[in-house]
């Protein structure tokens, strides 16, 4: 090619369209399974009920804002248990760290949402228009009515999808059946709707349109993961020391022998022809069967550009570690599809560690994959995250079954009454988790565990001593102590208190300190 | 690099770092190419280590690798390319633009003298303060409503109307009673703590209400509750001894540490001149607004100096009327509050 055959450098270039072939392989498998599973449990959840008696919902997970409840299965989370959700995105941020510091961007490649939808949308345009080399022409095709034809149908699936996707959304945070009927009857809340009609587009656009120019100019992760990675994450690659140089002229041996003959020429030793996917072949290089293979013998790279076509970032792996590459490993399956085609040891494009790549041009072996693993880094991650899994645990099995807490009113911090005892207020807040109305009663203890000498403990507004809490609430009741004039508690300073609190349905008893300012506190 | 450039002549001592890095970097580039990264065989790798690439298509469709120039910025080796912005960007930067001219049309702008341009969709942020303003007070109406129509000794009965008289009771407090109350209701010296449970004028509802809507001593409100003490000491009611010895009685009256015989001499002081309001047992008058002298809440102070103060000089109170500044609502709810701080017979 000729430089004038190229247009002149824009400042603006438009996107490169993308056309990934359909490829078949265990990593193709694999990441079927995986959308499966992701869309499936996307899908799936907010239909799952749950029975937790009345006055309770019974779905099985909901978020419900209304409320202020966050439903998930047996657990329930209020909102000042949200250290909980917390946990739990720290736990996400560490996963994260965890599983790109040993496996490189795993998360991007099979379960990011842009890529399972992406991937999705690919299939369906693939079903619609036929694979690369139809869609090519479909796209150089000029506009008459079979192109017209097929984009509409391709553009109504995606929108089906789209809408499926946003309106699965919308389930999580409100009883699912009773949506669905309102919005299919146009009852529901505006904003359902207006939800559903972002994620809608968002979904429609991001996976038919936008596709890789999220990941690499929207997506902040793929330039923290760089930070993530090192020279033992087990990451895709091209084995350069064995593939180059490439060209056409490598392809010439087709059958069984030939093959045979070919390994003695290939710069990588292992199994030949027939198993498709044995382990990472040990590399011993340069061997041949008759010694070393001279130094101009060609590279396993016979230039075919199967990895690029399949890609669906639209690069060349064999370039080296790109910001756009997401390691979906879908060039591996395309590469060792060829190799066996070639009768070539697979593994020219491999799940490998950039260290494997420099031992092997030494003619070293490689680390065991467990070694590249099991380092101090994800260790390290591992350790964190699993502590901090275990510690959500223990907390959550060691919430109260009654939530308690009491703030001393301390403006002022005490009233002298008219018979000269002296009161101290307090606010004191119940949260009934139960799904009926409860009652509760309030006792105080000194800190040595007895009920302390002339106290008395009134309630505000409850002449009959006790506080009816409504299922699934929470109630202030202001209380007072008064100590009787002489006692030890009025006359004296700061007094450590504890308050138990029992719940008259169950017998449930909660406890919280607190402290009695007497008439010398200053 | 010139020297008729300043911002890369040699001579401009400005330039310094930026020629000791550039001169850094040279040297690094000359290192890596003396001893270029070698292949198995000693070969050297047949990419060159700086060379960047990107594909384009010509005007058949055929995808070329073409290299891309770099802008000559280098930090530590690490080139900065001269890659085209993708065209998205540039649209999403035009509709920016249309926005921005859109915006300067439909909505306050550009600022004048004394005020901005209104936009020609009339916005004003003053008047949504003023319409949320609005908003609550429509949205508050029928509950005050409510209030004003319940019966003082039901609303407390009534969930919604007692959620409403803690809360917008509370802020009314704050807002105008505060500065002599306290924001705790606590009080200060003299002015009445409305906590316990020693009330000058009572501690019913009725009363709370009927003192907030009146005050006391205001001479602004023909019902207002009014009493006033004589001033013994500065009228020559009584003399220095009698006070002593009256003081001493009251003294005695709520156990504090006194004169015995004086206070017995008081006794008479007593019942000649107090007993009309405080009564004959000194415990007072919640007709008079006369405080109890026997128990262990004192408005201004139980000290022999404080109470020979008052007794000479007299006490005179005031707490202004609120009807003229808050609605029968408000006021209704204030009092349900102070009621409900645990001093409310």
């Amino acid at each position: 090619m000729s430089k004038a055959d190229i247009d002149p450098p824009q400042l603006y270039a438009a996107r490169e369209p993308i056309f990934p072939r359909r490829v078949q392989g265990w990593f193709r498998n694999l990441k079927w399974i995986i959308m499966a599973v992701t869309l499936g449990i996307y899908y799936v959840t907010p239909w799952i009920r749950w029975d937790r008696g009345p006055n309770l919902p019974d779905q099985a997970v909901l978020v419900d804002l209304a409320n202020r409840r966050f439903f998930f299965f047996w657990i329930e989370i209020w909102p000042h248990e949200f250290y909980f959700v917390a946990g739990l995105l720290v736990m996400a941020g560490l996963g994260l760290f965890l599983f790109t510091s040993a496996l490189g961007r795993v998360w991007c490649g099979y379960t990011c949402p842009q890529t399972v939808w992406t991937d999705l949308f690919i299939l369906t345009e693939r079903w619609v228009e036929g694979d690369r080399n139809a869609r090519v022409r479909l796209w150089n095709a000029p506009w008459d009515a079979r192109k017209l034809r097929l984009r509409l149908t391709k553009w109504a699936i995606w929108l089906v999808i789209a809408l499926l996707t946003g309106g699965a959304w919308v389930f999580y945070f409100t009883d699912a059946p009773t949506l669905l009927g309102n919005l299919l009857t146009g009852q529901a809340h505006p904003v359902a709707y207006i939800t559903m009609a972002i994620l809608t587009a968002t979904t429609f656009l991001f996976g038919g349109f936008a596709r890789e120019q999220i990941c690499i100019y929207a997506c902040p992760w793929p330039r923290i993961q760089a930070a993530m990675m090192d020279e033992d994450t087990l990451t895709v690659a091209y084995r350069e020391w064995r593939g180059e140089p490439r060209g056409k002229s490598n392809v010439k041996r087709r059958s069984r022998a030939e093959a045979v003959a070919a390994e003695a020429t290939s710069h990588a030793a292992g199994p030949a022809v027939g198993r498709k996917y044995p382990p990472t072949p040990y590399p011993g290089v340069p061997t041949g069967v008759d010694g070393p293979i001279p130094s101009d013998s060609p590279g396993d790279c016979i230039d075919c550009l199967a990895c690029v076509n399949v890609c669906p970032m639209g690069i060349d792996i064999r370039d080296g570690q790109q910001m756009e590459c997401i390691t979906c490993a879908l060039c591996i399956d395309a590469c060792d599809d060829v190799m066996a085609k070639i009768g070539k040891p697979r593994g020219l494009i491999d799940y490998m560690a950039l260290s494997d790549e420099a031992a092997e041009r030494a003619g070293k072996p490689p680390r065991p994959v467990m070694r590249h693993i099991l380092r101090p880094r994800t260790l390290l991650y591992f350790t964190l995250w699993a502590g901090i899994g275990i510690a959500l645990i223990a907390a959550l099995f060691l919430r109260s079954p009654i939530d308690l807490n009491v703030t001393p009113v301390r403006n002022p911090l005490y009233v002298t009454m008219a018979d000269g005892a002296i009161r101290n207020t307090y606010a004191l807040r119940l949260r009934n988790k139960q799904g009926e109305a409860r009652e509760f009663t309030v006792q105080v203890l000194d800190d040595q565990g007895n009920p302390p000498q002339g106290v008395t403990v009134t309630l505000e507004g409850q002449p009959q001593a006790r506080i009816p809490v409504a299922p699934d609430a929470t109630q202030t009741q202001r209380l007072y102590l008064t100590a009787a004039p002489g006692t030890a508690l009025a006359e004296g300073g700061q007094a450590e208190l504890t308050l138990w609190v029992e719940d008259l349905g169950d017998g449930t008893r909660a406890h919280v300190d607190t402290v009695f300012h007497g008439r010398s506190e200053k | 690099m010139s020297d008729k450039d300043e911002h890369t002549s040699p001579r401009n001592p400005d330039n310094r770092i930026e020629l000791e890095r550039m001169a850094a970097d040279d040297e690094n580039k000359a290192q890596i190419l003396k001893h270029p990264p070698e292949g198995p065989e000693g070969e050297p790798l047949h990419r060159p280590a700086d060379v960047h690439t990107r594909v384009v298509r010509d005007r058949k469709g055929v995808r070329h690798k073409v290299e891309v120039p770099s802008t000559g910025h280098s930090w530590d080796g690490i080139e900065e390319y001269d890659n085209p912005l993708p065209r998205w960007w540039l649209w999403t930067f035009y509709a920016t633009i249309v926005w921005a001219v859109g915006y300067l049309f439909f909505y306050p702008a550009i600022p004048m003298l004394n005020h901005a341009t209104q936009g020609l969709l009339g916005t004003s942020y003053r008047k949504e303060v003023a319409a949320e303003i609005q908003r609550f007070n429509d949205a508050n109406a029928p509950i005050q409503a409510k209030l004003v129509e319940t019966p003082l000794d039901q609303i407390a009965a009534d969930p919604e109307l007692a959620n409403y008289t803690a809360n917008a009771g509370a802020a009314i407090f704050r807002t105008w009673c505060a500065q002599c109350h306290g924001s705790g209701a606590g009080g200060a010296v003299g002015y009445p703590s409305l906590l316990d449970n020693d009330w000058l004028w009572g501690g019913t509802l009725d009363d709370i209400h009927t003192t907030i809507q009146h005050g006391i001593r205001d001479p602004n409100d023909e019902e207002a509750r009014y009493s006033e003490m004589p001033r013994f000491g500065a009228d020559g009611l009584l003399d220095r001894t009698q006070i002593r010895q009256v003081v001493n009685h009251v003294l005695a009256l709520s156990g504090q540490p006194h004169d015995a015989a004086l206070a017995a001499e008081g006794a008479t002081v007593f019942a000649d001149n107090c007993t009309a309001c405080h009564g004959e047992d000194g415990k007072g008058d919640r007709t008079q607004g006369a405080p109890d002298l026997t128990d262990a809440v004192w408005l201004y102070g139980s000290d022999p100096a404080t109470i020979t103060r008052i007794v000479h000089d007299g006490p005179f109170g005031v707490m202004p009327s609120w009807s003229s500044r808050l609605s029968e609502a408000d006021i209704r709810a204030v009092a349900a509050y102070v009621h409900s701080l645990g001093g409310g017979e």
